[in-house]
């Protein structure tokens, strides 16, 4: 595909769909996570990538979670997640809005490396990264967009893929988070 | 064991090396409680221990179940606007604080509720009454936490009490393993005044103030329906100043009830499935609508797609979540309504609005016409429940705390109970809870040791947490029981008449002697079938000052109206 065709199928994709990546603000505390996923188990509503980790704030936790799901119900959602009393502040962006990746490793075993030439050319163009090389299996790392990683685990099934794992999505926004107000007043008080 | 005197001088917030167990009842002392319900067991043993020794400062009530003591605490809660506590053992312990914690959380009620768990070193093998509670009641409470470490304890059930009683209200759960209840700390306490990640009572905005003023003043049939959240923040006189003030038709949800008083020129009645005829379809007809501590219940609003579509609608709420949940609000007035009605009242013109108050009363006409009079003037033999309900009136002078269960009798007890002031409606809306009044009783009258407690019950209800006579009649508690027996679960039976072709499935009861139970309790205990002897029955009952049970057998067929069938619109409403 063209270059110029793709981004304007991107496009398209990023428009027209309702994938939404809500980032959550909170205390790290047991029982959290599941009382947040309480809330979408309550109605019904898949959830469709989770992660969490630190956040760039000392003590803050972060959850992304992806969602597909009408905008008003999106809302809705966000209002009872922030009404958790260990929730500091929750947002939610479209995918427009937010750079976002996934990462994913494939274990594959080494003689493919050295008898199979093409999986050495599958490698190159997906711009994968080796992590590990053993006598017996090396292990690839792909970040980036689903379609990407997909792809790659496509061409690499055929060599005999022994494991496969991909992450949740791990998402920044593009615009300045209001959290950073709130935390400002959080510093003052510690 | 020790003397009152010397527990009271030690100043609990001072470090002492104490138990954890022990640090619980000072927790609850510092928080000044002085009453919980609860049941021992094993892995709460150590607290009950500690109880055992502070018996002179903390009233323990044993209920007959753990349900019961969920119960008991809410109408503790709702009659004294304290916090109520209920305390119960691990695994079935615990798992039997559900329905009440569930019915807390729907209906705001501050609760904690303090549950022992097994030692921490058994969590997750399965150990004998182990349960994980925490998980069980997470998406039913508004906070909870599992205590492994005594030092874990002050911090936590200072913060318990703070987000059970602060914003809207709600129950919280501390699960404590035994061993943090035997392990002894340097105790001293410190009462909870915020959580940073937490802020109950969002800011009022004058540009929303000043927006809903404007749009009160421009209005020409304005609607107020208020909710429990003028009650839960102690707004009744902000309130009755605004509806006066503004002279704006005032509506109750079945929550709401008493906030303003029965007779309230203002006061034009109940909205919502079994709410009056004008208030429901006059929803339809505002221009606007103003929600004050309300959530739009679906039994509140029926369809809404067909939910005051006319109206520009203004809620005041404390709670973010409750705006656009159900109905989208063109004026949300964020804030406690005890600060927002206030800063409003000097924005608004003093005002009436004779003409369109006067669709309520003609509305009014024809309900009397064709429901009430039916319903408190009966012609035929039986007697109504709307009968009953006034001769409680009559007695109590409509200054009685009447706590309903769930059914026929809460829809026509709520319809017909008079009120002269607030806190005095007890009942469960959110969740319904058949069961719920009996204890809750038990509680609102020890929230309420002054005032009249009269139970309405249905005769299925009753028989849900019957065992609780037991409670009542241990601690002597004067609470008037009044069962409505028609020998059926009678809402249901409703329902099968009017939408499943009279298919009586599994509503019709057998009943037992009730008379004879509550004798069996040693209480006084009446039947009354005749509507002759209603009154002196009634009278009696009033008149007693020991907890005292009546029977009325009312017609085992009668339905409740006005009613908006499920999904039907508001201005669909059926007179019969």
């Amino acid at each position: 595909m063209h270059q110029s065709q793709k981004y304007v199928l991107i496009n398209y994709i990023l428009k027209n769909n309702n994938t939404y990546t809500i980032s959550i603000y909170s205390e790290n505390n047991v029982g959290l996570l599941n009382r947040i996923s309480a809330i979408f188990l309550k109605r019904h509503i898949n959830i469709e990538s989770f992660s969490t980790s630190l956040s760039e704030i000392k003590n803050v936790f972060r959850f992304v979670i992806v969602v597909e799901l009408e905008e008003e119900k999106v809302k809705k959602l966000i209002q009872q997640i922030e009404k958790q009393v260990d929730v500091i502040k929750a947002y939610y962006h479209t995918d427009e809005e937010t750079i976002f990746q996934e990462s994913a490793l494939f274990k594959v075993k080494s003689s493919s490396l050295f008898e199979e030439r093409h999986i050495q050319n599958v490698i190159k163009d997906s711009h994968a990264n080796i992590v590990v090389v053993t006598p017996e299996f090396f292990v690839i790392e792909k970040t980036g967009f689903r379609e990407e990683t997909e792809k790659l685990r496509k061409d690499l099934a055929p060599f005999g893929l022994l494991q496969f794992v991909r992450s949740g999505r791990i998402s920044v926004t593009k615009s300045k988070m209001g959290i950073s107000d709130i935390l400002n007043t959080f510093k003052k008080d510690n | 064991m020790k003397t009152t005197e010397n527990k009271i001088s030690e100043n609990p917030t001072k470090g002492i090396k104490i138990s954890g167990a022990e640090a619980v009842i000072r927790c609850l002392l510092a928080e000044g409680v002085d009453l919980i319900y609860g049941y021992p067991g094993g892995a709460i043993m150590p607290i009950y221990d500690e109880l055992y020794k502070f018996q002179e400062e903390l009233q323990h009530v044993l209920t007959r179940h753990e349900q019961g003591a969920t119960h008991a605490a809410q109408g503790f809660a709702r009659t004294s606007g304290k916090v109520g506590v209920a305390m119960a053992t691990s695994g079935p312990g615990a798992t039997n604080l559900v329905t009440g914690i569930a019915d807390a959380q729907i209906d705001s009620t501050p609760m904690v509720c303090i549950t022992g768990q097994v030692g921490s070193h058994l969590l997750g093998s399965d150990a004998f009454q182990e349960t994980d509670i925490i998980g069980i009641s997470t998406p039913v409470t508004k906070w909870n936490c599992q205590i492994t470490k005594a030092s874990e304890i002050p911090s936590v059930m200072a913060k318990a009490f703070y987000i059970a009683r602060s914003g809207r209200p709600g129950p919280v759960l501390i699960d404590i393993t035994k061993d943090a209840q035997f392990d002894t700390f340097d105790f001293s306490y410190e009462k909870c005044t915020g959580i940073r990640s937490y802020k109950p009572v969002p800011d009022i905005e004058p540009a929303a103030i000043a927006a809903a003023a404007e749009a009160i003043n421009n209005a020409k049939k304005p609607f107020i329906i208020w909710g429990q959240g003028v009650i839960l923040g102690n707004a009744e006189q902000e309130f009755k100043d605004f509806v006066e003030k503004s002279g704006i038709p005032a509506a109750w949800t079945i929550l709401g009830l008493s906030a303003l008083p029965t007779a309230h020129p203002l006061n034009v009645g109940m909205v919502g499935m079994h709410g009056n005829y004008g208030p429901n379809m006059l929803t339809n007809e505002c221009d606007l609508l103003i929600a004050i501590g309300m959530r739009f219940d679906d039994r509140v609003t029926g369809d809404l797609n067909t939910y005051a579509k006319q109206a520009k609608i203004i809620h005041f709420e404390i709670d973010p979540a409750e705006v656009n949940k159900n109905v989208k609000a063109d004026i949300p007035v964020m804030g406690s309504c005890k600060d927002s009605l206030a800063t409003i009242l000097s924005l608004i013109k003093n005002n009436t609005h004779e003409k369109w108050i006067n669709r309520f009363d003609d509305f009014m006409k024809i309900e009397v016409e064709k429901v009430i009079d039916k319903d408190l003037n009966p012609t035929k033999e039986g007697l109504t429940m709307g009968e009953a309900i006034m001769a409680i009136n009559k007695h109590t002078k409509g200054d009685a705390v009447i706590v309903t269960d769930v059914g026929q009798h809460q829809m026509v007890a709520c319809r017909y109970a008079e009120f002269v002031r607030s806190k005095s409606n007890v009942t469960s809306g959110g969740l319904g809870t058949m069961g719920f009044a009996l204890p809750a009783a038990l509680g609102a009258k020890m929230g309420a040791p002054e005032r009249e407690v009269v139970a309405v019950i249905g005769d299925g209800g009753y028989q849900m947490t019957i065992q609780e006579l037991g409670t009542i009649f241990q601690t002597q508690t004067a609470v008037k029981i009044v069962v409505l027996n028609n020998d059926f679960l009678g809402m249901v039976r409703q329902w099968q008449q009017l939408f499943f072709e009279k298919r009586y499935a599994s509503t019709e009861m057998v009943n037992p002697n009730f008379v004879a139970i509550a004798k069996g309790y040693h209480l006084e205990a009446k039947k009354v079938d005749k509507r002759e002897d209603l009154d002196a029955a009634v009278a009696e009952m009033i008149a007693s000052e020991k907890p005292y049970f009546l029977e009325i057998c009312v017609e085992k067929e009668a339905n409740v109206f006005p009613m908006i069938p499920t999904g039907a619109s508001v201005s669909e409403i059926r007179l019969n």
